[in-house]
């Protein structure tokens, strides 16, 4: 049995396709329309309005609170402003990652911190001898994300108490629609201009009305979790379990990834006076990288046309975002046909025309530029395609940050 | 009066002009375009006719253009995006309606409500037309080798050709013919007996020709239109973000990557021909570019008659000129809107405005339209083609309001009654008139109207006689026959003087083979390596 999120009421007769995938216990639309074509162009060129209420929120108030993220996370976010958004992992103490999700410094004293499966008694033992306190609201909050080109015009005709033309990337602002008081965050899974919408479980139509009327000239449609899919893929963002296994669910060690191993390095934050769940092992593996480093892969389209072609088919891997594991190998004289990683994430990409890849590697082949081959299977024939590594996000337009 | 040197000078800056500029800068060389108009793009453009409301002005969908192309020159990143134009609907009178999109299911339930038999067949069609479409795929990246020339031709392309034409299934080799030599209604009439449907795909059959939907050689114009492809989905349509002009500005974007040098506003007067070889171009403003190679993407009567002199020419090229076929048959009609068209059949706001709608209710409709036209005058009954750009992309008005592309056909450029300056409003009723039959709303809510006759498109485009092919697509005026047999193979008895049209093989719609296709024959006769066969080099 399928628990529905808050916005449940106007998204069930949205969803002609009756297409819904089971989202943490909830139900999730996979795409609205029997195809998500429209609702993935609706990311990249007008807005898409996706319900991501499933996502856990667990709210940290007390005097101890920025203490207690502090030690859990791997950003630095002690000292940091109230207002600032946080994408972050967090780990065990062998510095492999748990979990991912973006905090929120909504006080000196109160954060709000997503996940994708439940924490809290991690967070509680975290606490141990701290003064603050841990709350589950999951149930409490519906959460939007609106994201694509024309989400900020459509946002700022609809808040008030708020400016959100001025609002920075990664930031935080709390205002009203209608009567309904929310929190907005410049934050998103699918690397565009975008937003994402916290709002009381009692207000959530009014919120989710008042977008879709004033929506419609700007093009925004609601979308599921096949459109959600490429874009994240497009913008080279992990998806737990799919991208890395977390290291509470692995089975066997090898499994699981630290920051470093899944890209997420960046977000390793070690400071003076500091000291994290994990950081000791991750200063070591600073020190002494990891053999495993996640990187983006190009997969080169006319080598995949060209074996569909063979057989006289169309490319049939156009069409939806892919998370089944394919097996890279070295191309480079010498190492040839060695498997040297495998790909997690794979899709089409309709806005770069490209066919771009999640994949984890032998850190000698992870830099930009390699060439790889990576498996096609083609009518039930396996061959092997070119693939480069490139830089990520694949797409990345200036209007996210700007 | 000013002198400059180029290696190439490419006149026009339509789609083909910028796909052809790019791949010859690509290969290293210098490159200028010469655009008549303030802004690139020719028929493929995007214009704020009225404030705040972004017009398609002439070209308004997008399916044709060569995936590689998309790739070489890397137009996703200079800002081509295409989005999916899903459903087709055709409104039909006293408020009935055939309504088809890519939920597979319902489109079979609305075309049952007509005919089982036809809602079943109509996957068989599908199926049929991909073949056709990928039958005649390696026609569109070869320069057409001519059958008549074997000694000094191309007789090694000629062979493959040949031999991928007999390597057809038998069933695909006969229905190949067929498309070549049938009419677009009789071929339709193969599947299917609801004449809406029947209709609507012949359509596809008749746009810019003057051909009627039972005259022979329309289905290949059907299959022309079917020949597209977007991301790998044959017979895929698709509306540029921010209208066809952005096709050309990516194309301008990649050409100006590559180091080429586009001048607007720079009509040309003339080919500077000594000798029996092109040397350059005079602008009409007195100016003298110097170039080895003038590459015209005019069409054949601007390329040949008006370029350069005729005498020039050989005579069985300008004779063959003289019977090339452009005979514009369409006008355009863009229309601002204060709110979204409400049409009766499917009333409110919803995913059929996304697609495009067709006033096709049967093929008498479209044959009575054509009646119409061989008698000088434009159909009292138009047949419309129409999308909803604002619909599909919000960029396109402001919001809450709309624009409304409507091609028209049939619009003979010769009428025998007055003029297109006289009649021009009267065909902008008519139109109106006719939509309004489907849309109650629609005279309400008219902010603005542009209405473009043949006549309107040749002047502000170029196009002879307002073809929007630069000729018209038949199979006599096709392959090695375009634009005249014996000169085809975008060389010209000019030396160092190319056409690079869509009056050359394959042919119009926003494709830009021919561009590319040009570009190679250029730079093999330079001895430079051709387009697509590496990375190209930054132009110096």
């Amino acid at each position: 049995m399928l628990l529905e999120t808050p916005f449940h009421p106007r998204t069930a007769p949205l969803c002609g396709s009756l297409r819904w995938r089971n989202w943490s216990g909830y139900a999730a639309a996979v795409s609205y329309e029997p195809s998500h074509e429209y609702e993935y162009w609706a990311v990249r060129s007008g807005a898409a309005l996706f319900d991501v209420s499933p996502l856990k929120k667990y709210e940290i108030r007390g005097p101890d609170a920025a203490r207690l993220m502090d030690r859990i996370v791997t950003r630095d976010v002690l000292d940091s402003a109230v207002g600032r958004v946080f994408y972050t992992p967090w780990c065990d103490e062998a510095g492999k990652i748990i979990d991912d999700g973006t905090l929120q410094r909504l006080g000196a004293d109160a954060f709000l911190i997503t996940s994708v499966d439940p924490c809290l008694r991690w967070f509680e033992d975290s606490a141990l001898g701290m003064d603050v306190g841990v709350r589950d609201v999951s149930g409490e909050l519906g959460v939007l994300a609106l994201q694509g080109p024309t989400s900020r015009e459509i946002l700022s005709g609809l808040v008030t108490g708020a400016d959100i033309g001025s609002l920075p990337f990664f930031r935080l602002a709390e205002g009203r629609i209608g009567d309904a008081p929310l929190t907005v965050t410049r934050t998103g899974y699918t690397g565009d201009l975008g937003y994402e919408l916290w709002v009381g479980r009692a207000h959530a139509l009014e919120v989710w009305d008042a977008l879709m009327e004033t929506g419609r000239g700007y093009g925004l449609a609601p979308a599921g979790l096949d459109a959600l899919d490429i874009a994240r893929i497009e913008a080279g963002l992990l998806l737990k379990e799919v991208d890395y296994v977390s290291s509470w669910t692995a089975l066997i060690e090898s499994r699981k990834s630290s920051p470093y191993e899944a890209g997420l390095g960046w977000t390793v934050q070690p400071a003076r006076g500091r000291e994290f769940v994990g950081q000791r092992a991750l200063e070591r593996e600073a020190r002494e990288p990891s053999e495993w480093a996640l990187a983006g892969l190009e997969v080169d389209w006319p080598e995949i046309e060209a074996r569909f072609a063979a057989v006289e088919l169309p490319p049939l891997v156009a069409g939806r975002a892919s998370r089944e594991g394919v097996p890279v190998y070295a191309a480079a004289p010498g190492a040839a046909g060695r498997q040297v990683g495998y790909i997690t994430s794979s899709t089409f990409s309709p806005v770069l025309k490209k066919y771009v890849a999640l994949a984890t590697l032998r850190r000698p082949f992870a830099s930009p530029g390699t060439r790889l081959r990576v498996e096609l299977t083609v009518e039930f024939v396996r061959h092997k395609v070119s693939a480069t590594v490139s830089r990520m996000p694949f797409f990345d337009p200036p209007r996210k940050r700007g | 009066m000013a002198r400059d040197r180029y290696d190439a000078i490419v006149v026009g800056g339509g789609h083909n002009g910028l796909v052809h500029a790019a791949y010859l800068a690509r290969a290293g060389l210098r490159v200028c375009v010469l655009e008549r108009r303030p802004l690139v793009g020719g028929a493929t453009v995007t214009e704020e006719i009225f404030p705040g409301f972004k017009y398609s002005v002439f070209s308004y969908v997008v399916s044709l253009m060569r995936p590689d192309i998309i790739r070489e020159l890397d137009l996703p990143r200079h800002g081509l995006r295409i989005l999916p134009l899903e459903s087709t609907l055709t409104p039909l009178p006293g408020g009935g309606r055939l309504y088809r999109d890519s939920d597979h299911y319902r489109t079979w339930r609305e075309i049952a409500r007509f005919s089982v038999r036809d809602a079943e067949a109509y996957d068989d069609y599908g199926r049929s037309l991909f073949h056709m479409a990928r039958a005649v795929k390696p026609l569109l990246s070869v320069a057409p080798p001519d059958p008549g020339k074997l000694a000094g031709g191309d007789p090694a392309s000629l062979m493959r050709l040949g031999r991928h034409f007999l390597g057809l299934e038998p069933e695909q080799l006969h229905l190949l013919v067929k498309l070549m030599t049938m009419s677009a209604a009789d071929f339709v009439d193969e599947w299917f007996e609801t004449d809406a449907l029947k209709a609507t795909l012949t359509a596809s059959g008749i746009i810019g020709t003057f051909l009627g939907p039972r005259s022979p050689g329309t289905a290949y114009v059907l299959l022309h239109h079917y020949m597209g492809e977007i991301d790998g989905h044959y017979r895929a349509w698709g509306f540029a973000k921010g209208g066809t002009g952005a096709v050309a500005d990516a194309v301008a974007g990649a050409a100006r990557e590559a180091g080429a040098v586009i001048r607007t506003d720079a009509p040309v007067a003339r080919v500077l021909v000594e000798g029996g070889r092109a040397r350059g171009v005079a602008l009409e403003n007195g100016d003298e570019l110097r170039a080895r190679v003038v590459s015209s993407s005019l069409d054949p009567h601007r390329t040949f008659l008006e370029l350069v002199d005729a005498a020039e020419l050989p005579s069985d090229l300008v004779a063959g000129l003289g019977r090339f076929r452009f005979r514009g048959s369409s006008a355009k009609v863009n229309l601002a809107l204060d709110a979204a068209p409400d049409f009766a059949c499917m009333p409110g706001y919803g995913a059929h405005l996304r697609g495009a709608i067709s006033i096709s209710p049967s093929i008498d409709y479209l044959e009575r339209a054509y009646d119409d036209a061989k008698y000088g005058d434009f159909s009292r009954r138009p047949y419309l083609d129409i999308v909803v750009p604002s619909a599909i992309d919000p960029d396109m008005a402001p919001p809450g309001k709309h624009v409304l592309s409507c091609f028209v056909q049939y619009a003979p450029y010769e009428l025998a009654r007055g003029t297109w300056d006289e009649r021009r409003e009267e065909l902008g009723d008519v139109v109106v008139d006719t939509l309004a039959e489907h849309v109650p709303n629609l005279k309400e809510i008219i902010l603005h109207r542009q209405v473009l006759t043949p006549l309107d498109i040749e002047r502000t485009t170029g196009l002879s006689e307002g073809n929007i092919f630069q000729g018209e697509l038949s199979p006599s005026q096709l392959f090695f026959l375009r634009p005249v047999a014996g000169y085809a193979g975008y060389r010209t008895p000019l030396a160092g003087y190319y056409q690079c049209g869509s009056g050359t093989h394959p042919g119009g719609g926003i494709m830009g083979a021919p561009g590319k296709l040009a570009a190679a024959r250029v730079l093999r006769d330079l001895r430079k390596k051709p387009p697509g066969a590496g990375p190209g080099g930054k132009g110096r």
